[in-house]
This record gives structure tokens, sequence and C-alpha cells, in this order.
């Protein structure tokens, strides 16, 4: 048992580095989408309407074995000989493009629920676009998409567990190792529980901190 | 052909079309505002106003038509017969043009996350570059102008209606505009409300300021522009000194306009 403590620790930084990188960089890339979704060209926001839609109607389990098969394929196909796709990358990009999906319609919405007034007032002053982006809708829209945001992230908290079934060895790869080769299940599967929980515990602190910290002053 | 419509100074606009949603909002619109000029431009709801002064900076850009503002004429590309929108070409131009018209909207627009004295001086530090400081002061300056220097850390929604177009007023200001573009600023404030806004404005016409003003208001109006204009379905139907527009208007549109806004 005390092999799996360490094991435990272990898993618990490659959950919480898995879900930080790929939280983080498609946040990043929701931003994009957003703003293309909002676009005047039409054949981008067209696009974008496309991934987001697919994404989000297609099971995460899916996405991640396309992703890992079909990179396996391909990277594979490039080399000419087998390699296996790095689980925790495959993890990455599979949830950075859902998690980039997601967060995509929420920024929208946060975008669209801002006055177009107080964008027309300041490109009446000249400002340039990405000036009137820095401004007016960022801080806005920001807080505006917090509480929808810190649902995400916990999601994505727990989503990361699918990536064991791709070999990544997380918190929920160490338990299942673990109840199978002890023949206690519901000892490894509680403590796997109490860990996801403190994480999404702690998301959900940090998302109340946030949204009083960017509340606007005087409400 | 080298003829030159526009004055050195001044806003021109010639035969300015735009459809919106299926309706021909300017039908060919001339308009015409000289330095120092107070242009109140009148007219029934629909009948294509704010749409005119969205027009003169671009905010929307006109399908057909010609603009020169202080001289310059502004490039934009007309609608085309396959079906192109209309566009700027020179976005430059546009952000500077801009930067020189103030604009005042019916609903204030003022930002709800920053300051009053934030909101005067954004403007100033991202489109010209003066300093923290230097805009600190500058905006301190104009909301004191316009009666609000004890405000200049209130947020928006601490302000009532009035206060909050004084602060809009400001911002423009800020900018140091020469030219005040006003779409209908007392319409969204409760009655007693309206007086501070409009003796604001009275204040800045008597500089001598360049501005054309869309308002209901029709007492102010006839003291304080040097020109009137009545807009219906989009054309200027009627222009002339306020005087003859409100005593002795010639179309009968106008007259029953007037009747019914007395
Ligand atoms: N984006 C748009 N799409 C479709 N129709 C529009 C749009 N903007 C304006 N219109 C229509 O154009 C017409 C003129 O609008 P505009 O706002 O210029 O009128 P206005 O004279 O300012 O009226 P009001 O006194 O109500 O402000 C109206 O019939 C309006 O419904
Ligand atoms: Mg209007």
């Amino acid at each position: 048992m005390d092999g799996f403590v360490v094991q435990f620790v272990n898993g618990l930084k490659t959950t919480v580095l898995l879900a930080l990188v790929s939280g983080s960089l498609g946040m990043a890339l929701g931003l994009l989408a957003a703003a293309g979704r909002l676009s005047r060209w039409r054949a981008v926001s067209a696009g974008i309407g496309f991934y987001t839609t697919i994404i989000r109607g297609v099971p995460e389990l899916i996405i991640i074995l396309l992703i890992y098969f079909g990179g396996t394929v391909a990277i594979s196909a490039f080399f000419g000989r087998y390699v296996e796709v790095n689980a925790f990358l495959a993890g990455v990009v599979s949830l950075t493009v859902v998690f980039g999906a997601y967060t995509a319609e929420i920024f929208r919405g946060a975008v669209l629920s801002i006055p177009a007034g107080q964008i027309e007032a300041a490109r009446s002053l000249g400002l340039h676009p990405w000036q009137t982006w820095l401004l007016v809708i960022l801080p806005q829209m920001l807080r505006i998409a917090l509480p929808a945001l810190a649902n995400q992230w916990i999601s994505l908290v727990k989503e990361t567990s699918l990536i064991s079934i791709v070999g990544l060895t997380d918190i929920m790869r160490v338990a299942a190792i673990g109840a199978g080769s002890l023949r206690a299940p519901l000892t490894f599967y509680l403590a796997a529980s109490a860990l996801y929980l403190a994480l999404t515990s702690l998301a959900l602190v940090i998302f109340n901190l946030l949204e009083r910290r960017f509340a606007v002053p005087g409400r | 052909m080298l003829r030159e419509p526009a004055a050195d100074h001044g806003i021109r606009a010639e035969r300015i079309q735009k459809r919106l949603g299926g309706n021909d909002v300017l039908r060919g619109v001339d308009l015409t505002v000289r330095p120092g000029e107070i242009l109140s431009i009148l007219g029934s709801s629909g009948s294509g106003k704010s749409t005119l002064l969205q027009c003169l900076n671009l905010l929307t850009v006109p399908d057909r038509g010609d603009i020169w503002v202080h001289g310059e004429k502004l490039a934009i590309r007309a609608i085309s017969q396959q079906g192109g929108q209309a566009r700027i070409l020179d976005h430059r131009q546009v952000r500077r043009v801009r930067a020189s018209m103030g604009m005042v909207f019916q609903s204030f627009n003022l930002w709800p996350h920053k300051t009053a004295l934030e909101n005067v001086t954004e403007g100033p530090v991202l489109v010209k570059g003066i300093r923290r400081n230097a805009a600190a002061d500058l905006g301190r300056h104009y909301l004191a102008k316009v009666g609000l220097s004890d405000k200049a850390d209130a947020y928006p929604r601490h302000l009532s209606g009035g206060q909050q177009q004084r602060v809009a007023i400001a911002r423009a200001l800020a900018m140091e505009p020469r030219v005040l573009l006003f779409d209908e600023p007392t319409s969204a404030l409760d009655p007693e409300l309206v007086g501070e806004v409009l003796r604001v404005m009275a204040a800045l016409a008597g500089e001598g300021r360049t501005m054309v003003i869309v308002t209901h208001e029709m007492a102010f109006a006839r003291e304080v522009s040097t020109r009137a204009a009545f807009m219906h379905r989009g054309l200027i139907e009627e222009e002339s000194p306020p005087q003859e527009f409100f005593s002795s208007p010639v179309s009968s549109r106008l007259r029953g306009f007037l009747a019914s806004h007395r």
C-alpha cells in the first residue's frame, strides 16, 4: 500500500498538469474561436461553428480515442514505422480541442451580452478594434463568463480521468491498477474520489476568489 | 473632374444612401455642416436621423455617396452590383476622422467597469497617446466643465442618467474634437434630468463649437441652432434657419410634425 501513496502523488501531479495545460491552451483556443465565430468573415465564422458543434456533439471518450489512434496512424505514416503517440500529449490535444469548443461558446455568449452601444462608443472615439477588445470586451467578458468557466474547469478535471484509457498514469490509472493488484477496489476508488473532490473543490475556491476580484466595484 | 465640393472645413455628405434590413433608410441625403454651425436634425421616428449621423463618422458605412470631413474625402467603396457590401477602404483614416468627431449617444454608452474619469481618459490615452497623468488632468478639466468634478471616481451605475450623459459629453470633449455629434442625448432621461444636459450643450454651443444635434427638444433646437433640418423617410425635406424653420415651415409635413410636437 505504501508504494501506492507515492504512485498516487505522481498520478495527482500528472492529473493536475494535464488539467492546467489543456485548460490554459483550451481557453486560449476558445478565445480565438469566439473571436472568429463573431468575425465578419462568414467562412471563418461558419467553420468555427462547425468545429464547436461537432466537438460538443461527440462523446469526449471517442474524441480521445480518435486523436490517440488517429495520431498514431498519422505519425507512423510520417516516419514510415510504428510510432505510438505519447499518452500525455494525446490527452493535452484532445482535452484542449474539447475545452476550446465549450469555452468558445461561453465566451461568445459573454461577448454578445455586452451592450453594442459600449463598443460603438469605443469605435466613435477612434479606437482600434484590438483596443476595443482590450478596453471594453475582454474585462467584461471574463467577468460574465466566470461562473460558466468554473463549471467547465470542474468538468475538465474530471474528464482528465478518461485519458487513463490510453495509458496515462494519472490518479485514475493508479487507482485501477491498485484496485486490481491488491483486490481492494473500494479503497482505491474512494481514495481516487477524494483526490478528484479535493481538486474540484480547489477549483471552485479559486473561481470564487476570481469572481470577487473581477466584480464591478460597487455593485 | 477636379471639382472639390468640400470646403476646407466642416462636413459635407453627398447623395448618401443606405439600405438596412430591406428598408431604404437613407435615399440620397445631401448635408453640409460648416464650421461653427449648430445644425439640429428633427424628424419622426424611423426617418433615418440616427443612421445619417452614424454615416458621418462611418459607424455605419453608406451604400453609396461621398463624405468629406475637414476637407478630406473618406475612402469608402460603394456597394457593388453583385451585392458586395459597402466598406471602409482606409481604416487608419477613419479612426483619425472619428477621433476628430465626438459622438454622444441616446443611451450614454459609458463603460460600466470604468470610473467616470477613466471613461473620459481612455480615449486620449489610447487614441492620441497622451500620458496617463496628463490625461487625468485633461479628464478632470472636462468633468469640471460638465459640472461633475466631484464624481471622477464614481462608477456609472452610481450616477443618475443626467450625470452619466454629462460624463459621456466629457468623454467626447476630452478628445478635443472639431465637431460634436449628438443623437437624441436627452431622450432616455427622466424629464427632471433633461435640463442639466441641455444646459451643458447650450454652453458648448456658446463656445462656437460645430455641432450636429438630433433631437426632439423643439424649444432647445429653436434657441440654440443656427440651422435646422427636417428628415422624412430617408431624405432631408426642409432645411432653414430656426426662425423660418419653426415659424414659417414650407412643407406641410414639417408643419404637421411641428404641430404634433408642441
Ligand atoms: N440594423 C438595422 N437593420 C434593419 N433596419 C434598421 C437597422 N437600423 C435601422 N433600421 C431601420 O431604419 C429606419 C431608420 O432608422 P434610424 O434609427 O436611422 O431612425 P431615426 O430617425 O433615428 O429614428 P428614432 O427617432 O426612432 O431614433 C427605421 O425604420 C429602422 O427600423
Ligand atoms: Mg435614432
